[in-house]
């Protein structure tokens, strides 16, 4: 982050594209700024529907603010700024007709850091349809029950729903979010770095997670584990200095990448 | 064990670490000194002592408690101050005796002290009880001293009678003919129920025991003045601890007497705990939206750090300021308005257009706003910026995620506030001087009339009491044990509305188990 901003663009690997009846994203000349302090630039791709997609990239390169870019989370920064065009289904999530809230509804996220709520693992799975409302008790309660099914967490806290989220494992924890993210019926899933605060068995229950909920809905992940994109993944985005690098199907980019920089990274002689 | 102990403080630190341990120490000392010190002069107070019958060497006696002993001026040995009672004979109560003087020291066993309703405590011997105008011919006390203690215990039985009949019936009955001076039936039960009073109080006077002080001067004392008598002499530790018992429950229960040197205290206690509750009830949602708007809404820019500068100062600011503030803004301002609009009638004695228990809360929860503000502050500042975020892409409004979320992970922090306000309302006299505390109120602020609460009323307050027991007296050395035990009250007072504050903090913070999570 601390060159000076190139004027050129960097050479290009190549980038896959989709038609877009398969995607479900689409990125158009993406460019954000903190203050005047360039962090995304012209980022354009698109990303296909019911596949998991990685993101990956040394620190500070942007992968996890472009996918905060994907759900505005960044509207809370007083300072970002932004041009170019982000099509969810073919709209433009900036435009005035978009409301954020229901935004948010239909691209869930879930964070690095566990974040339950500090109430029971029945009111943070509800959470979101609290606020939605207009849900009976029962329909509610099958809802919670399916998420948490989802996320692979019903057969641990069943009989415990009414029990503090916070006495969850770590492992635990991190499924409680992807169940209440599950919860809204979202139609893309966003996870930023969803298992780097997590153990080993943990991190590979997640994975099973992230594999098993693709029939269901877009995935990206953003990761800085080489294998777990590896494992996971269908498609990787290989991104550095806030630029796109290369895209391509996971097995592509690992076993033959088109560029020298991108086979430094994945080979670990760059960070 | 000492060698030790110095070898295992790290050697780099060493004078520093002794020098911080030793301020620690001195620090819990004078602390502890200090509540011993009001502890042991204010609990004694209440122990019925010895009284001592004292034989001078010029064939003079005295009878009472000894209290003191200091070195005599510009002499060798000690004198000794005996508290004697008796004022309707002697004008004064406290006598000091060089200890020199005293030829012999007794205890008898007969000696009685009466606590009286005029004139203080009297000491000396029972010669007879009966009615007004009876002989004394042929004084026999260990019979006289039972018949005191049935006869007084029948004038307390009818003064609970009367106080219960003026409280239960001759109150409503006034309020209905004063509601309707025509309604004759109550008219009626009226004079009925007064007659009964009137009954009940001629049956409690004209009973007199006659007593006789050391120095043979005898008195007539009516049996409706006298309170409560006993032999301290005579009594077992036993009974000392349940009179002392007995004594203590007194002091907290029932209202001052005398100028505020004697009786009890309770209303002091009402006032102060009731003005604390106030205070917080009204300082709560202020200091909690205040943080909330500097916090969460605000832009974060030069205007809000000036602001949360300015707030942090106002803590700073002298609280007979903020009592100045209260009496010209509350009292004078907006107390006077509400009189014209709404109490016209009453004009131009003023209803809240003087100082009262609603502008002295409101004072206090000014004073302690900075407080709250600060201490919420920092609450929501170290909720983890996840915890927003977790809620906003759910699909949470800004003001849902504050509501659902933020505030309630908030709320040990907030109680945090409430503790350190109640902490320094609680112990704060001079601006309330100003702004609604009264030297002598013995009707609490709630009772069984409407509106309940009555927010207008002066009330009393232990903090001022302490001020006034000492100080505006007409006996310095009869106050001083009160003024301990009062400020020794004052303290437990505090430390149970901060413990209730914090066990409900303790409560809020194990709900989810944040004690694990929080730094």
């Amino acid at each position: 982050m601390s060159r000076p901003p190139r004027l050129q663009p960097a050479t290009s690997g190549s980038i896959i594209d989709f038609p877009p009846e398969a995607s479900c994203l689409a990125i158009e000349g993406l460019s954000l700024a903190y203050g005047g302090k360039s962090a995304l630039r012209g980022i354009s791709l698109r990303v296909p529907r019911h596949r998991v997609t990685a993101f990956i990239g040394p620190s500070g390169c942007g992968k996890s603010t472009l996918l905060r870019a994907l759900n505005r989370l960044h509207d809370l920064n007083e300072e970002a700024s932004h041009e170019g065009r982000i099509l969810l289904e073919g709209q433009d999530i900036h435009s005035p007709e978009v409301a954020v809230d229901e935004l948010r509804r239909r691209v869930g996220m879930v964070f690095q850091v566990p974040n339950p709520f500090p109430m029971s693992i029945y009111e943070n799975v509800a959470f979101g349809l609290r606020l939605q409302g207009g849900l009976t008790r029962r329909r509610m309660d099958d809802i919670v029950e399916w998420a948490l099914d989802a996320a692979a967490l019903w057969g641990e806290v069943k009989d415990r729903l009414r029990a503090s989220a916070w006495s969850l494992s770590g492992g635990q924890q991190q499924r409680l979010a992807i169940a209440r993210a599950l919860a809204v019926r979202p139609e893309v899933l966003l996870l930023d770095e969803p298992a780097s605060a997590l153990d080993p068995i943990s991190t590979l229950k997640i994975e099973e997670l992230i594999r098993g909920l693709k029939s269901q809905l877009t995935l990206i992940l953003v990761t800085h584990n080489m294998q777990q994109a590896a494992r996971v993944s269908d498609y990787t985005a290989f991104l550095q200095d806030g630029e796109l690098v290369e895209y391509a199907p996971t097995d592509n980019l690992f076993t033959n990448p088109s560029l020298r920089r991108t086979e430094n990274y994945i080979t670990g002689r760059m960070a | 064990m000492k060698r030790r102990a110095v070898r295992r403080l790290p050697r780099s630190e060493g004078p520093w670490a002794w020098l911080a341990a030793g301020s620690v120490a001195v620090s819990l000392l004078m602390l502890g000194g200090l509540l011993l010190l009001i502890a042991v002069r204010g609990l004694g107070h209440f122990w019925p002592a010895s009284v001592a019958l004292v034989t001078l060497d010029d064939g003079r006696a005295i009878a009472g408690r000894a209290t003191r002993e200091l070195p005599l001026v510009g002499q060798e040995g000690n004198e000794r101050l005996y508290f004697t009672g008796n004022r309707d004979f002697d004008g004064h109560v406290w006598e000091w005796i060089p200890v020199s003087a005293i030829a012999s020291q007794q205890r008898p066993v007969d000696l009685v002290v009466l606590e009286r309703r005029r004139y203080g405590d009297f000491i000396g011997r029972l010669v007879a009880v009966g009615p007004v105008g009876l002989s004394v011919d042929h004084p026999d006390q260990e019979a006289v001293w039972p018949r005191l203690q049935a006869r007084l215990q029948a004038q307390q039985a009818l003064r609970d009678e009367r106080d219960r009949l003026v409280r239960d019936t001759l109150r409503p009955l006034v309020q209905r003919v004063d509601a309707n001076p025509g309604d004759h039936d109550a008219r009626e039960a009226l004079a009925e129920v007064n007659d009964k009073v009137r009954a009940l109080q001629a049956g409690m006077h004209g009973e007199v025991a006659i007593v006789e002080s050391v120095g043979g001067r005898r008195l007539e004392q009516p049996l409706d003045e006298v309170l409560r008598a006993w032999r301290p002499n005579a009594m077992s530790p036993v009974e000392k601890l349940m009179a002392w018992a007995q004594n203590v429950w007194r002091f907290l229960s029932e209202g001052p007497r005398d100028v505020n040197a004697t009786g009890g205290v309770w209303p002091a206690i009402f006032g102060t705990v009731l003005m604390v509750l106030l205070m917080s009830l009204l300082v709560t949602p202020f200091g909690v939206l205040a943080a909330v708007y500097l916090n969460e809404v605000a832009h974060q820019g030069r205007m809000t750090h000036l602001v949360r500068i300015a707030v942090r100062n106002l803590a700073g600011v002298p609280s007979i300021v903020y009592g100045v503030f209260g009496l010209g803004v509350f009292v004078y301002g907006i107390g006077s308005s509400l009189d014209e609009w709404f109490f016209s009638d009453a004009l131009p004695s003023p209803t809240f257009g003087t100082g009262g228990l609603l502008w002295a809360s409101l004072t206090l929860a000014l004073l302690t706003l900075p407080v709250v503000i600060v201490a919420t502050e920092e609450g929501l500042a170290r909720i983890p910026v996840e915890q927003r975020e977790g809620a906003l892409a759910l699909g949470a409004t800004r003001l849902e995620t504050l509501t659902r979320v933020v505030l309630p992970m908030a709320v040990p922090a907030m109680l945090t506030g409430v503790i350190l306000a109640v902490a320094r309302a609680a112990g704060e006299v001079a601006p309330l001087m100003l702004v609604g505390v009264a030297k002598l109120a013995p009707q609490v602020p709630v009772d069984g009339e409407f509106p309940y609460l009555h927010l207008e009323r002066k009330f009393m307050h232990l903090g001022y009491h302490i001020y006034d027991t000492a100080f505006h007296g007409n006996d310095v050395q009869a106050a001083m044990p009160v003024v301990y035990a009062t400020a020794l009250l004052l303290v437990l007072v505090i430390l149970l509305l901060n413990l209730t504050a914090i066990l409900l903090r303790h409560y809020f913070r194990a709900r989810h188990g944040v004690l694990a999570r929080q730094p």
